[in-house]
């Protein structure tokens, strides 16, 4: 008796979670296919549509950013769809739950559905894995938001849509503040067992010494730290002025709460990932108030588009988008150009649509919510500016 | 010197949260003699109960504190029920597996109800602090409340499980099992009787451990568990007063590792220290030798 519920019960369990994983699944697959299901019996006048695949982490701590790149995709492509009148992409995004092993999985299964465009994958550490398969099986791959070097590195078909490679991000900050004349006195705080944040924090580091910052203090820290005390402590005993935090929002919520409840106010300086702060539920802006940040994607834009988007994306989604979802949206467009300037058919075999899109997406130029007149140089890398804001009454102002 | 004391002051209000945790943790542990590892799971619970109360509906704190009490006391009984109760005479390992599962099935069962984005919690009694030493030495009145809860609990159970019939009837179940059911004792209603508790200072403890550090996600509780099951280990895991040192302990030593010696090593140093202390003192630091007769 005992042992037949425990049987019921572990697989109650088991059934849960494959609900979990599944549920998440489908959000994503279902839209793309009812489409494809109505547009069945014209089968013979609409040709078929490319299939593009992805993978991105859509459970698991780091759901959030692979949510939001299946969301953004999504509604670009349904707009897309709906736009030519017949399923022009088909869309999957398999959960890669940010784990390299298990994005390789995940991509050898939209391989075998037929994937012929990938949008690599969410996160930068399984998108370098899935990289180098896209690299050995010829598939042209565009991540939206991998920002590492090593995603594109001796890849010729792996481009970037993502806002610089961080190399250039932390250099730009530290020559924003050395040219603003923000501060001379530097502290910087940063995660330590992150490629995004050590990356950004050495650019930074090279640049501040030729622009006459004098870095004081550096404080790190590791995944799962909630206490910053000490870290704060020394950087306001240090005397810096102003305080550089290469980071994603999560960890920089607690800073700001923690060094207000000690009353401590340097000038605070925040990369792309501090984006979405302002979006967090039960944030008090009052909090983040005069925060700078470089960022290439702004929610609260007034520019059409990406209010559109917004509007959109809030109603679908009850959420706002952040530049995740903002990059994957541009991704699904920019291969619509590309598609559309080779004269690519969905018929043509992935080694053939890999070479055009290597041909294409270097000598275009590209206008997206994230940016315009995008170009990609050959080693995969996009180039695009980087707007300067300031978080005023819980709003970015532009500084520029 | 003045730092030094504020170190000391952030040691102990982040070791009161480990240690409001890790007296769950002990308290389950001593009785049902299981390591309930989804005990950092439902702090999670709590807190969005508490979160949803106090910010989506505006109650008053104090409600929410006892809405996530409450609701976390039938999760705990559900729990238990459910996945436990079935596994009583099954061995030991198939137990903390079961426990493990229940942990991720509460993580990401949270993750499809509320999604992962983070939330920011509000503090229930507000983010005032109290300056000493003509404002050089300060602490926030959170880590104060926590403090006071953290003591006010640790005697409340050392005096429910000494005094009480209930509590005696745990004791007894902690024992021996079997002799407590041939004298009488309902094992299965004292150990629901024990999870029930244990959640309800769950939820207490996710309240607090939210109003101290306000970012709230799915993952939220894992960490936090984690630290506070050594900290029961460290103070000897079964003992409630041993929770409670172990707990300050723990966010000392962390805090004075990060200060003094590395923050990236912080946690290397408090578990080197637990290392030593189980090495010398197996049972940990308060922990009772009992001799098995075979």
């Amino acid at each position: 008796m005992k042992k037949t519920l425990a049987l019921v019960l572990a697989m109650c369990m088991l059934a849960a979670c494959f609900a979990g994983c599944g549920s998440a699944k489908t959000e994503t697959a279902e839209p793309t296919a009812a489409p494809a299901g109505d547009a069945a019996p014209s089968a013979d006048a609409a040709p078929a549509a490319f299939k593009i695949g992805g993978t991105g982490p859509l459970t698991g701590g780091a759901a959030i950013y692979g949510n939001a790149v299946a969301n953004g995709a999504k509604i670009a492509v349904d707009e897309i769809n709906e736009a030519v009148g017949y399923t022009y992409f088909d869309l999957r995004i398999e959960d890669d739950a940010h784990d390299a092993e298990k994005a390789v999985n995940a991509y050898n299964a939209l391989k075998d559905w037929g994937m012929q465009l990938s949008l690599g994958s969410t996160t930068s550490t399984p998108c370098s894995a899935t990289a180098a398969e896209t690299y050995a099986d010829r598939i042209f791959a565009l991540t939206p938001s991998a920002s590492s070097p090593a995603v594109i590195e001796g890849k010729d078909n792996v481009f970037q849509m993502c806002f610089l490679d961080y190399p250039t991000q932390g250099g730009a900050s530290a020559q924003y503040i050395g040219t603003m004349k923000l501060a001379t006195k530097v502290g910087i705080l940063w995660k330590n067992d992150e490629d995004y944040s050590t990356g950004l924090r050495n650019s930074f580091v090279d640049k501040a010494a030729e622009m006459g910052l004098e870095i004081v203090s550096e404080q790190t820290f590791t995944e799962g730290n909630a206490d910053f005390s000490v870290q704060l402590t020394e950087l306001q005993n240090a005397g810096a002025e102003l305080v550089f935090l290469p980071m994603y929002y999560q960890p920089a919520s607690l800073i700001f709460a923690q060094a207000a409840a000690m009353g401590y106010a340097p000038k605070w300086f925040g990369v792309d990932g501090m984006d979405g702060i302002l979006t967090m539920e039960g944030f008090d802006p009052q909090m983040a108030e005069g925060v700078m940040l470089l960022t290439p994607f702004n929610a609260d834009s007034k520019e059409a588009k990406t209010a559109a988007f917004v509007a959109k994306y809030r109603e679908l989604y009850g959420d706002t988008p952040n530049q995740f979802a903002a990059d994957a949206y541009d991704c699904i467009y920019a291969y619509k150009q590309a598609l559309d300037a080779a004269g690519a058919t969905p018929d043509m075999s992935n080694e053939e649509l890999c070479d055009l899109m290597i041909k294409t997406f270097t000598s275009m130029t590209f206008d997206g919510l994230t940016g315009t007149g995008m170009t990609w140089d050959a080693t995969g890398a996009v180039s695009k500016g980087a707007h300067g804001c300031v978080i005023e009454n819980g709003a970015y102002v532009g500084l520029d | 010197m003045t730092t030094l004391i504020n170190y000391l002051l952030s040691g102990i209000s982040l070791g009161s949260v480990y240690a409001i945790i890790a007296l769950g943790y002990t308290m389950v542990y001593g009785i049902a003699k299981m390591l309930n590892f989804a005990h950092g799971d439902v702090i999670m619970v709590g807190a969005y109960i508490c979160f949803f109360a106090t910010s989506r509906y505006h109650l008053p704190p104090l409600l929410g504190v006892l809405g996530a009490m409450a609701v976390c006391t039938v999760l705990g009984i559900l729990v238990e029920r459910l996945a436990y109760k079935p596994l009583r005479s099954a061995p030991s390992l198939a137990v903390l597996i079961t426990a493990i599962g229940v942990s991720y099935l509460l993580q990401n069962g949270a993750q499809l109800l509320w999604t992962p984005n983070p939330k920011v919690f509000s503090p229930i009694v507000g983010n005032g602090r109290v300056t000493l030493l003509d404002g050089q030495v300060s602490v926030s009145h959170v880590a104060l409340v926590t403090i006071a809860s953290c003591v006010v609990i640790m005697l409340g159970l050392t005096w429910f499980t000494s005094k009480t019939k209930m509590g005696k009837a745990m004791r007894a179940c902690s024992e021996d099992k079997g002799a407590a059911q041939l004298m009488g004792i309902n094992v299965n209603r004292t150990i629901s009787v024990t999870f029930a508790i244990g959640s309800a200072l769950a939820a207490l403890a996710g309240v607090l451990l939210c109003s101290a550090y306000p970012t709230l996600v799915p993952t939220t509780g894992s960490m936090p568990g984690i630290k506070a099951f050594t900290a029961a280990v460290f103070g000897g895991i079964g003992s409630i007063p041993g929770a409670m040192l172990g707990g300050i302990l723990l966010g000392v030593i962390e805090i004075f590792a990060k200060a003094y010696i590395s923050t990236q090593l912080s946690d290397a140093v408090v578990f080197a220290v637990l290392i030593i202390v189980l090495l010398v003192k197996p049972t940990g630091l308060l922990g009772k030798q009992i001799n098995e007769k075979v």
